[in-house]
């Protein structure tokens, strides 16, 4: 068991600077979920924990260590990776064993920690079959009991899901928590799913271009994002966005117009001083949008996503703007048929020009 | 598009056309012709027609004998000694000539004897000259498989990183390959020369003269040494390139999972490096087996067999007799027994080096 922590980590690639200073805290037994779009470094600041790649400035430590200079395997951890990286020429067993025999172990521990490993993924029955025998899931599975017959302080993943299914990868996410909570040992797990993020993660760490975004619960990122990055890369459908300007303020809340709604009033108080004349952005969720004869949004359905729990409405507001609303699953609508569309004002989250929240 | 491809043959066999009519005309038709003349007594230029003859080409090439001799003996039953010792044994000949109890030894000579107690054990071949390169090929290729596979992969090892400047090593490595073998013989010839050669001057500057002058090709004892040295030297390049491509093929997070699990340099190299180039193992061994039977334009340019046949080899033995002789049937019999050596090697090592389920 081991807690992680970087300390103004960077990465450079020559010229390229691919992480910008990262300063993330993971307790002792945590999962924590490094989440962000492609190519913004996620992976490079797990193999920089790995010590797979090396660290260009700041510290690392693992437990009580700093562990910049030690090879990977001095650093008490374990890694999955998305191609799996089981040997394809060794059984399954020889593949979990594999640490065990390079280090020349008794035979009878060898035997006790791959029967315990594969006990723990019942894999009991694919001991004795090589990686081409085996399906994704499977293929995957042996990857985890490599990891967990090492006993690491710290399980690394990256993307280790990307190659499954999507059955596949809802069994594997939930046998996933189940292991972490089995295991109880810190998890690092790199996803550009935030489905994933948000449904194993004790902590998510958002990254966009090198540099973290927010760090926070999945609940915390999800009701009160930072930022318009964050905003948007949390919650499925995405939020939506409009352009908006405040008009005027008083201690009633803020009066406020835009080009695809209607003006209407937000109980803000407090900022209203400081907010009036400037341009901002919104954003609500899909979710929190709901039908409203008198909603400040107005537009035309251009689509319509039955999913049985919930039906997906894609409508285009007067000028031209796309707008996703979640309503119920029973919902009849037509194409073509314009709607009006509101929402509570305490679901509305407003960002400056520079992309921040407002703070209020 | 791709469809009308997958599923017409003509498209496929047109393209394949060009290469197959050539080597159906210059490597299938030539072989198949071989087969036949095999069984004749044809000679290039001859005005007797040409006879039918059977195996006789074949056993006349690989007829061998074994002959065990007794001393000779005085009338008292003792061992006749000459002044210094040695021993005498009645004339081979008396066996080989003529001689109705041996019928099976008539026309062979001596190729190599040993002594067990008393008694001599004459190895005897029809044609001995055949008899020494066919051992002198097998020589040949029992070292320059190994060595030049194995220094290949060493070489291949070392190339795969990622240094500046790297691509310049591969360049120089593989230089020798680009090169004709026959302008690397001749360069090679004045290397191994016995008065002035780089070679002879390298090691005498190096052991400040105390090591002796050798004519390395005209040295019975050197000169297949010499010929299997430079012919190793001159191939290492591409099938270190094969390795090259090998070594490529296998993921580097198959190194990286290694690296996790504390796997030492030789531990990834037997867990990872070399599994995983079972399959190019078996390419370069097979490719360079079969260029080494085909040993011929080394021997050609520096030694043509000789001295004393040291440097025979069966493909030389093939060209000499077919064109030098002008016996082309007796040539064309030794290009099958080759191909049927060659076929039963590489199905032997395909055999041994096969994917165990
Ligand atoms: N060896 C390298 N040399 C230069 N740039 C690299 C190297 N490895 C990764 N990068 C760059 O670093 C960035 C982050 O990569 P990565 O960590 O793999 O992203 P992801 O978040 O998708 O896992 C990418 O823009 C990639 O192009
Ligand atoms: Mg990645």
């Amino acid at each position: 068991m081991a807690s992680v922590s970087l300390k103004n980590v960077r990465k450079n690639y020559g010229a390229a600077d691919i992480i910008k200073g990262v300063d993330i805290d993971i307790a002792d037994g945590e999962f924590c979920v490094f989440v962000g779009p492609s190519g913004c470094g996620k992976s490079t600041l797990l193999r920089m924990i790995a010590g797979l790649e090396d660290i260009s400035g700041g510290t690392l430590s693992i437990g009580d260590r700093v562990v910049n200079d030690l090879p990977p395997k001095d650093r008490s951890i374990a890694m999955v990776f998305q191609s799996y990286a089981i040997f394809p020429h060794m059984t399954v067993r020889e593949n979990l064993a594999f640490g065990l025999t390079i280090a020349n172990a008794p035979k009878v521990e060898k035997d006790a920690k791959v029967a315990e490993a594969a006990r723990i993924l019942q894999m009991e029955h694919l001991l004795e079959r090589r990686p081409s025998q085996l399906s994704g899931g499977q293929r995957q599975r042996v990857a985890i009991g490599r990891a967990i017959v090492r006993k690491p302080g710290v399980f690394l993943f990256d993307e280790p899901l990307s190659n499954l299914d999507a059955a596949l990868r809802v069994d594997m996410r939930m046998e996933l928590a189940k292991l972490h909570n089995d295991l109880g040992a810190t998890m690092v797990y790199v996803t550009h799913d935030q489905v994933e993020a948000m449904t194993l993660a004790d902590k998510i760490v958002v990254l966009n271009a090198g540099i973290v975004q927010q760090v926070g619960s999945p609940l915390e990122l999800y009701h009160c994002p930072v930022n318009k990055f964050v905003a948007g890369f949390i919650g499925s459908p995405k939020m939506n966005f409009f352009d908006l300007m405040v008009e005027s303020g008083d201690d009633a809340g803020l009066r406020i117009s835009g080009p695809a709604l209607q003006e209407f009033s937000l109980p803000l108080t407090g900022a209203a001083e400081r907010l009036v004349g400037k341009k901002l952005t919104m954003g609500v969720r899909p979710h929190d949008l709901y039908l409203s004869g008198d909603g400040p949004l107005k537009g035309t359905v251009i689509l319509v996503e039955h999913l049985g729990n919930e039906t997906l409405v894609s409508l285009s507001l007067t000028n031209g703007q796309a707008v996703i609303v979640a309503l119920d699953g029973d919902t009849e609508c037509r194409v073509g048929q314009t709607l009006k569309v509101g929402f509570p004002a305490n679901k509305v989250h407003l960002f400056e020009e520079n992309g921040n929240r407002v703070a209020v | 598009m791709a469809s009308k491809f997958t599923r017409s043959n003509s498209t496929g066999w047109l393209m394949a056309g060009p290469a197959a009519v050539l080597m159906g005309l210059f490597i299938v038709l030539p072989f198949l012709f071989a087969i036949g003349l095999s069984f004749t007594n044809q000679r290039l230029i001859s005005p007797n027609p040409t006879q039918f003859v059977g195996l006789s080409n074949y056993s006349q090439l690989l007829g061998v004998g074994l002959l065990t001799l007794e001393p000779e003996r005085n009338e008292a039953g003792d061992v006749v000694r000459a002044e210094d010792g040695a021993v005498s044994y009645p004339a081979l000949r008396g066996y080989t000539r003529n001689n109705p109890d041996y019928p099976q030894l008539d026309g062979m000579r001596e190729w190599f004897s040993f002594s067990l107690g008393e008694s001599r054990t004459y190895v005897l071949a029809r044609d001995v000259v055949f008899a020494k390169a066919v051992v002198n090929t097998i020589i040949f290729v029992l070292v320059v498989a190994p060595v030049q596979g194995g220094l290949a992969l060493v070489l291949a090892l070392l190339i795969n990183q990622k240094l500046r400047g790297i691509n310049v090593f591969r360049a120089i490595y593989f230089m020798p390959v680009v090169v004709s073998i026959v302008v690397v013989s001749l360069l090679w010839r004045f290397i191994y020369d016995g008065q002035s050669g780089l070679l002879n001057n390298l090691l005498s500057a190096l052991t400040f003269g105390a090591f002796p002058r050798i004519d390395w090709l005209g040295n019975p004892s050197t000169a297949l040494g010499a010929i299997i040295a430079m012919s190793i030297w001159q191939a290492v390049g591409f099938h270190m390139v094969i390795w090259l491509s090998g070594l490529q093929t296998i993921s580097p997070s198959l190194y990286e999972a290694a690296a996790i699990e504390g796997a030492s340099k030789w531990q990834t190299f037997r867990y990872v490096t070399w599994p995983g180039l079972r399959n190019t193992a078996v390419l370069v061994l097979i490719v360079i087996t079969m260029q080494a039977f085909a040993l011929f334009a080394q021997i050609d340019v520096m030694t043509s067999g000789g001295p004393l046949d040291s440097t025979q080899t069966i493909v030389f033995q093939a060209v000499e007799r077919g064109y030098g002789k002008q016996d082309i049937s007796g040539g064309s019999t030794i290009s099958v027994i080759l191909f049927v050596f060659v076929l039963a090697i590489s199905l032997l090592q395909r055999w041994l080096t096969r994917e165990k389920k």
